[in-house]
């Protein structure tokens, strides 16, 4: 793109708000507000499970009632009141006695409004969208061209109708329910999300996507996605969230397991944008995850990489368990915070098998008056021989009054491998931005330019529809940081 | 009891010691800044106190010669927590603590316990009966090297509870060594609280050299709080010991002030030793260095964890901060843990970590010239810890340790001086 051009449309951007805030007005069956057995009861009877299924929940929320919520994490999140919380919104509620096949033209027009192609022909590139909207998967587009490969994709909820066995395999294998808190509590409520099941050798052919909305109020989200990626298998998965802007938090406790096999390649990447709350830290969406891959299989590769821009407070560390011989791992990061925003991630690398291998770089922005710290695990097991980790945290401080931390933790138990880690803080170099001033770019552009600059060794790894919009999304986000 | 061998000044304090201690508790390993070292295992043993004060049976000076030569230091032998008959000049105090209160209670009411501890600080404030302070006038330069020779004694297993006050008024310089060495084969854990105080425009240089035995268990913590452009070098090498638990809290409080910390453990066997730094920038155009390096041979576990704390308003803040490690052993565990906490935009801050082994081309190299293998093993791994050595600003000393850490790689013991009586790290 020309110069001229990308900075008109950095300062087009800068200008704009959260523009996904709206809400949309569509009859919504709600559960009750509360927890309890009966309503973990209710959301299985409700999605039509099978006996296993409930009772694994069942097993998750007694154990969640034995749990505290932690307190570990460099954020401060307030006490979060969980009967104050609906835990089933289904937006198709009143639609689905009808027929299930035709979407809410409501609905249509959601999806239309964020730019997800829900419609097959009018789908540019070949994205395979899975829309979740609330506690529901309101469509999947594609879903046939992929079974003629043999590959999966449908929400879990189809998935445990339709692919049992494979479901019960794999469900909850890489983040069991007694994980923490937040998994204990989405293995109990856990509403939809996304299955992806590659078998052995196949490439997919597109990149697969979910969308996942929230949009009536006073519920949370707990969506569960699990993708498997059987021996010699690729996937790229792509993530992406919006909410409507509300004066109250929304709680979203997702749980996304991902187990490659040998050989097989999957790459994960995420534009988080939920609703950060307003200037005045008022609203916006608690984003509490746990993500986690298995690499099970020798020679297996798995990719993170995560844009981070929304939410009130984020805490989350997409991890990767190096299990096969010969596997890597990557993790590639950027957490933008602004006004009173608060977000401690970063990744987790246990190293188990021989000559593993794991890649960290992670890139925070801190402004206004937000906190955000990278938080990382190295773990190199005694029999992980050979295992190599680099791993580069870089802080970039907008204002004197945000905040910018690390705190990795490396834990080495041989004498074979070798683990690096460096870190640097800094603010914006003065002369870069005296550079441009120089040639004419005003302090803001000048800013962006070189926060997208800062930013660009990890959104080089984002497939290319999304890096297009996590470049828009920093701008938006730091507006009104500068200057 | 405790009282009887103390001064009123000590003794007030113990009453809100415990009081803190009972409220919070000893640090378990749940306990972030505790998670690698495990407090309580340390503390189960039945140790003895010496309440009544009984004297040495042997004369320290006599058998512990630990003069280090062309240094022209002044010894001051602190045997468990029993400390020698001061030294005192116009403007230089180095002495019993009961006796600095007891001729400048003004003084030392000002200094005593004015840095609020953890727990464990607090279980010393409790016990202590006496301790070495160590004041330095306004712009005095104490000439010669102040050499504090900490030995455990002991036939039975005792617990003594060291404690340290350095006063640095403005402009004062000096410079310490403070080591520690075991008379006795019997487990004998020490609580050390060292607070240090450096007035605007002072020097110190506080080195610390731990060649203790096996059975030796150490809690030590370390406030050292800084006025406006003081320089504050500091060092502790660990050759050989037991359990090792260090906490050293720098406070930066003045504009200008620097701190250069480094640190080096050499460990085998079932050596332990967990360094805890926090550097803590509180005023701006301030200046942090810190290099820790760790070998680690046998079955050690070994633990860094070093945080920088800029707070607002330290802008200018330079900090830079590398822990590096050599795994020479499968059985090696190494925890390492760099943190930065930034509250402030106008600073440049980073870290670096690594864990690795010997450079294999580099064995390769000396190998082809005639250098075999443990040799050259042992070349490289006098080169990796010499960068910390080399970093110690009295030459006789830095030469002396480039000495003992040679010993300590080629032979197993790291024998300081001539008199035969360190290196008994496995009596």
């Amino acid at each position: 793109m020309p110069q001229s051009q990308d900075n008109a449309l950095v300062r087009d951007i800068a200008n704009r708000d959260y523009e996904y805030g709206f809400t949309t007005d569509i009859e919504t069956e709600i559960i009750p507000r509360g927890l309890s057995e009966d309503v973990v009861r209710l959301i299985s009877q409700k999605k039509g499970e099978p006996q296993w299924l409930l009772d694994f929940r069942l097993k998750a929320y007694r154990h969640w009632l034995t749990m505290e919520q932690p307190k570990w994490g460099h954020v401060d999140l307030p006490p979060i009141d969980y009967q104050a919380i609906s835990y089933y919104a289904d937006p198709r509620g009143r639609k689905r006695k009808d027929g299930p096949q035709e979407i809410d033209p409501e609905l249509q027009k959601t999806f239309d409004k964020l730019g997800i192609p829900l419609n097959e022909r009018l789908a540019l590139s070949g994205v395979a969208v899975d829309a979740v909207m609330d506690s529901v998967s309101v469509k999947t587009t594609f879903k046939e061209k992929l079974a003629e490969k043999g590959i999966i994709f449908c929400s879990i909820s189809e998935a445990v109708k339709d692919h049992p066995d494979l479901v019960r395999q794999y469900l909850g294998s890489v983040v069991p329910y007694r994980d923490n808190f937040f998994a204990a509590l989405n293995s109990a409520v856990f509403s939809d999300g996304s299955f992806v099941y590659i078998p052995k050798g196949v490439r997919c052919p597109m990149e697969l996507s979910t969308y996942f909305r929230i949009n009536a109020i006073n519920t949370g989200q707990f969506e569960r996605t699990l993708i498997v990626c059987d021996d010699g298998g690729y996937v790229s998965y792509l993530e992406g969230c919006t909410a409507p802007m509300r004066d109250e938090n929304q709680l979203h406790a997702a749980i996304v397991e991902i187990v490659v096999c040998q050989d097989a390649e999957v790459k994960y990447s995420t534009v988080q944008n939920w609703y950060p709350g307003d200037r005045e830290g008022r609203g916006g969406v608690y984003n509490l995850v746990t993500k986690r891959g298995l690499l099970k299989g020798d020679r297996s590769k798995l990719s993170w990489t995560q844009v981070e821009t929304g939410s009130a407070i984020t805490w989350k560390y997409p991890s990767c368990v190096l299990k096969g011989d010969g596997s890597t791992a990557e993790f590639y990061s950027v957490a933008v915070t602004n006004n009173h925003q608060q977000a401690d991630t970063g990744t987790k690398m246990v190293h188990l098998g021989r000559n593993t291998r794991s890649t960290i770089v992670s890139k925070g922005i801190s402004a206004g008056r937000s906190q955000n710290s990278y938080r990382g695990l190295v773990r190199v097991a005694p029999n992980a021989e050979g295992s190599r980790n680099y791993s580069s945290c870089d802080s970039l401080l907008l204002g004197d009054t945000c905040g910018a931390h690390t705190f990795p933790y490396i834990d080495v138990n041989n004498d074979s491998s070798v683990v690096e880690h460096e870190a640097t803080t800094s603010k914006i170099s003065e002369d870069q931005l005296l550079y441009c001033n120089q040639r004419g770019i005003p302090p803001e552009e000048a800013v962006a330019l070189i926060v997208n600059g800062y930013a660009k060794e990890v959104l080089n790894k984002l497939p290319m529809e999304f890096a297009v919009e996590a470049q828009k999304l920093l701008s938006v986000s730091l507006e009104g940081s500068v200057g | 009891m405790l009282q009887g061998g103390s001064h009123p000044l000590i003794d007030r304090h113990r009453a809100d010691a415990l009081a803190l201690l009972e409220a919070r508790g000893l640090p378990t390993r749940k306990v972030e800044r505790y998670k690698y070292t495990d407090v309580g295992a340390m503390l189960e043993p039945d140790f003895g106190l010496n309440l009544s004060r009984l004297p040495l049976r042997f004369d320290p000076r006599s058998l512990y010669r630990c003069k280090v030569p062309g240094l022209g230091s002044t010894l001051h032998y602190v045997a468990g927590d029993m400390v020698e008959a001061p030294l005192e000049e116009d403007l230089l105090f180095v002495g019993p603590m009961t006796e600095f209160a007891r001729r400048r209670p003004d003084m030392f009411s000002a200094y005593y316990n004015k840095v609020e501890g953890d727990s464990l600080a607090a279980l010393n404030t409790m016990l202590v009966q006496d301790g070495l302070v160590i004041w330095v006038g306004k712009g005095h330069r104490a000439a010669d090297l102040i050499q504090v020779v900490n030995l455990a004694v002991g036939s039975v297993p005792m617990m003594a509870n060291r404690r340290q006050l350095i006063i640095m008024e403005e402009g004062a310089e000096a410079s310490i060594l403070s080591c520690n060495h075991s008379s006795t084969a019997q487990p004998h854990l020490a609580t050390e609280v060292v607070e240090a105080f450096l007035g605007e425009g002072s020097r110190l240089q506080y080195y610390n050299v731990e060649d203790a035995a096996e059975s030796a268990s150490l809690l030590s913590t370390a406030n050292f709080i800084q006025q406006g452009t003081s320089h504050l070098e500091y060092a502790a090498v660990t050759l050989s010991g037991g359990i090792s638990r260090r906490t050293v809290n720098v406070s930066l409080e003045g504009e200008g002030a620097d701190v250069a910390m480094s640190g080096l453990v050499v460990a085998d066997g079932i050596q332990h030793v967990d360094n805890n730094l926090l550097v803590t920038h509180r005023a701006p155009g301030c200046h942090s260095d810190m290099l820790y390096k760790y070998v680690l041979d046998g079955s050690s576990t070994e633990a860094f964890a070093g945080k920088v704390l800029v707070c607002q308003g330290a802008q200018q803040t330079d900090s830079q901060q590398t822990n590096a490690n050599l795994c020479v052993s499968p059985q090696a565990h190494m925890y390492t843990q760099p943190m930065l906490e930034i509250y402030a935009d106008d600073v440049k801050c980073n870290h670096g970590s690594t864990v690795g082994q010997l450079d294999d081309a580099a064995l390769f190299y000396m190998a082809q010239r005639g250098v075999g293998p443990e040799e050259g093993r042992l070349l490289l791994q006098q080169a990796f810890a010499w960068d910390v050595v080399l970093r110690i600003g009295l030459q006789p000393l830095r030469q002396r340790l480039m000495r003992m850490v040679e010993e300590r790689f080629r032979h197993g013991t790291s024998a300081c001086g001539d008199c035969g009586m360190c290196g008994v790290r496995k009596i």
